[in-house]
């Protein structure tokens, strides 16, 4: 039998060789690292950067076919007029994905809370401020539906929210009585709901206040996620829930707080949606769940959660728009742009793979 | 036995069942004041479900937990770690697209002073990464070329060296590691050792988790053997040999048959 003492002999003999060999264990400096490696890393450590690189390149492409008038400030404000709800929306998408979740239902919750705006503010007659934050308050109130049903029922997000979708839905259309609020009742009784939509015009372009509310939030949420306690918590419990929970994190808590704050922006782009379209309509922004989700996913962030930056939507909205508009501009049916935006969604998936690998 | 020095932790009658599976089939557990305590077993034995339960990261379904005398339920990790227990799960719970920093004070933030930390709640980045550094090399576990690497970039070995150190650097009351050098090599190993011998030295006690026989035999004071999802023996490296407890571990040998020293050296 062997003795505790030999085996300590043991030990310390083959460690004895391992010293010896010396140099530092664990140093992080890779040998040499091949350009593609080295591209690897970058995309990696930057998610921000692919989307970044095809949105230049794609305004490269449309400035050399279509030339001035593609890069005419006006029709570059356009465009970014144009994926202001898209963008907002966007911001929501990408709290929920981070989490490894999903939301079917910001488009409905949109839907649903500028309809709730319209009529508290021309039916109800309430102050338009008022009306405002009643609508802004039933977003949470969604997000926190949503949230309940993933946190503590445990149901997947993608069957949540595909369920809520229906049923905010169908509330709007009961609550609006498939009735539109027209634009010219709006302007009287509530022109607050149309701030949004109102324009500063510099040097040829036409920002919108929607749009500088948009980038306003995009930097609130990347301060909110970059630089706050919180923003590492959201991160964490996409990548690894059950790692999160092990170092102290209430992860349950955390997804609450993401879904609720996704409510809030889904009646914010609500607002922005008022302001663009003039009027409420209940078939309005029908197609914004999956344009938001396209933005995301071309945006660079990982459907898997975890990974990926709020810029990152930010580019993948604009380049959804421009080559929208840039297509348009050029002549190219209708058709031929959901083509690309389609192939555009592929490729940026496929280049999340890559990424994502280390 | 350690008779004369303090009970710290304590387990009685302790039970966690997973359906039909009992993980933890009434199991009693004592730790002292600043001793090493390893534990032993087979795979599946329950040794990871224990100290899930001693760390709040599981909530037993019987049985009662004091620390220093004082009844204890956790509900989470949170709230043993509030208590100033740190612990390295097997799994390692660590988040890979963060960086080590923010692996190391992840749920324990620290933030800026003043109205940008109180307010707009703003993250002291740069003190936590210097202090995650300093920890780290403090414990000479780590080189690091660049603290803000995602732990994903780590290899196995080195994550688990940012979980040590997490715990190692933020333990004040008791050190719980499960299986702290399965991925590690030789050299990383023996750091980790002394890690262990030097957190003992400080007067924090150590559970160790662990299937290297050597190892356990070296570090611990004492070793509680666990079979069947409860502890049927606690030897001593000076009164048992590690092939009897090994024996023991596996049920070859009855503990009840052979009293402690039987077969010492
Ligand atoms: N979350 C869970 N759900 C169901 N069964 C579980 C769960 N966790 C542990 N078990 C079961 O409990 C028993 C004890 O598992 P545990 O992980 O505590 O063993 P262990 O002694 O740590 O093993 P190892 O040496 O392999 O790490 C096993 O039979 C395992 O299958
Ligand atoms: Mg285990």
């Amino acid at each position: 039998m062997t003795t505790p003492q030999n085996a300590k002999v043991q030990t310390a003999d083959h460690e004895k060789v391992a010293n010896a060999a010396g140099g530092d264990f664990a140093t992080f400096q890779g040998a040499q690292v091949s350009l593609a490696d080295r591209l690897h890393q970058f995309f990696h450590q930057y998610p921000v950067a692919a989307p970044t690189i095809v949105l230049l390149a794609a305004i490269a492409l449309f400035s050399s076919i279509i030339g001035g008038r593609f890069l005419d400030p006006f029709n570059l404000s356009l465009i970014l007029q144009q994926v202001t709800i898209i963008g907002v929306l966007g911001i929501a998408q990408t709290l929920i994905i981070l989490t490894a979740g999903i939301d079917l239902s910001v488009g409905a919750v949109m839907v649903l809370t500028s309809v709730i705006m319209g009529r508290m503010a021309v039916e109800v007659g309430l102050p338009s401020g008022l009306a405002l934050c009643i609508g802004l308050i039933a977003g949470g109130v969604t997000g926190w539906i949503n949230g309940l049903l993933v946190t503590r029922f445990r149901l997947p997000p993608f069957i949540v929210t595909l369920g809520t979708w229906n049923i905010f839905f169908a509330l709007n259309l009961w609550y609006s009585q498939s009735e539109t609020i027209r634009s010219q009742e709006i302007e009287a009784a509530a022109p607050l709901l149309h701030w949004t939509g109102t324009a500063i015009d510099i040097f040829g372009a036409r920002l919108t206040y929607g749009s500088l509310l948009m980038l306003g939030l995009f930097v609130v949420i990347w301060y909110a996620l970059k630089w706050t306690a919180w923003g590492k918590h959201v991160y964490a419990t996409g990548d690894d829930p059950d790692s999160a929970k092990l170092a102290g994190i209430r992860t349950e808590r955390v997804l609450m707080s993401v879904y609720v704050v996704a409510g809030v922006l889904c009646a914010i782009a609500a607002w922005v949606l008022i302001g663009r379209i003039g009027s409420v309509s209940p078939q309005a922004g029908m197609m914004a769940n999956l344009d938001s989700i396209t933005a995301v996913v071309i945006g660079g962030t990982s459907l898997f959660g975890g990974r990926g930056s709020i810029f990152g939507t930010l580019m993948g909205a604009l380049v959804v728009g421009v080559f929208r508009n840039g297509l348009a501009l050029a002549g190219v049916d209708v058709l031929w742009q959901e083509f690309t935006v389609g192939a555009l969604i592929i490729v940026a998936v496929g280049v999340d793979q890559w990424i994502r690998k280390v | 036995m350690t008779t004369d020095k303090k009970i710290v932790f304590q387990a009685r009658g302790l039970v966690k069942r997973y359906g039909h599976v009992t993980a933890i089939d009434h199991t009693d557990f004592d730790l002292y004041a600043g001793e090493v305590l390893a534990i032993i077993g087979d795979n599946g034995a329950g040794k990871s479900s224990l100290i899930k339960a001693l760390s709040g990261a599981l909530v037993p379904d019987e049985g009662e937990i004091t620390l220093d005398g004082k009844p204890i339920h956790f509900k989470s990790p949170m709230d043993a770690r509030a208590l100033g227990i740190e612990t390295v799960y097997q799994n390692l719970a660590v988040s890979p697209s963060l960086d080590i920093a923010d692996n190391m004070f992840l749920g324990r933030e620290r933030r800026v002073p003043g109205i940008l930390g109180s307010v707009f709640r703003m993250l002291d980045k740069k003190g936590m990464h210097d202090e995650a550094k300093a920890k780290l090399a403090e414990l000479g576990l780590l080189t690091i070329q660049n603290i803000n690497q995602a732990v994903e970039t780590l290899s196995g070995g080195q994550r688990q060296g940012v979980a040590v150190a997490r715990a190692a650097a933020f333990a004040r009351h008791v050190v719980i590691m499960d299986e702290p050098t399965a991925a590690l090599g030789v050299k990383e190993s023996r750091r980790v050792l002394n890690l262990i011998n030097d957190v003992r030295a400080k007067g924090l006690p150590v559970i160790l988790i662990s299937h290297n026989m050597p190892h356990v035999f070296e570090v611990a004071d004492r070793i509680h053997i666990h079979r069947l999802g409860k502890r049927i023996a606690i030897v001593k490296p000076d009164t048992h040999t590690m092939s009897e407890a090994v024996a023991i571990m596996t049920g070859a040998l009855n503990p009840e048959d052979h009293p402690a020293g039987a077969y010492a050296a």
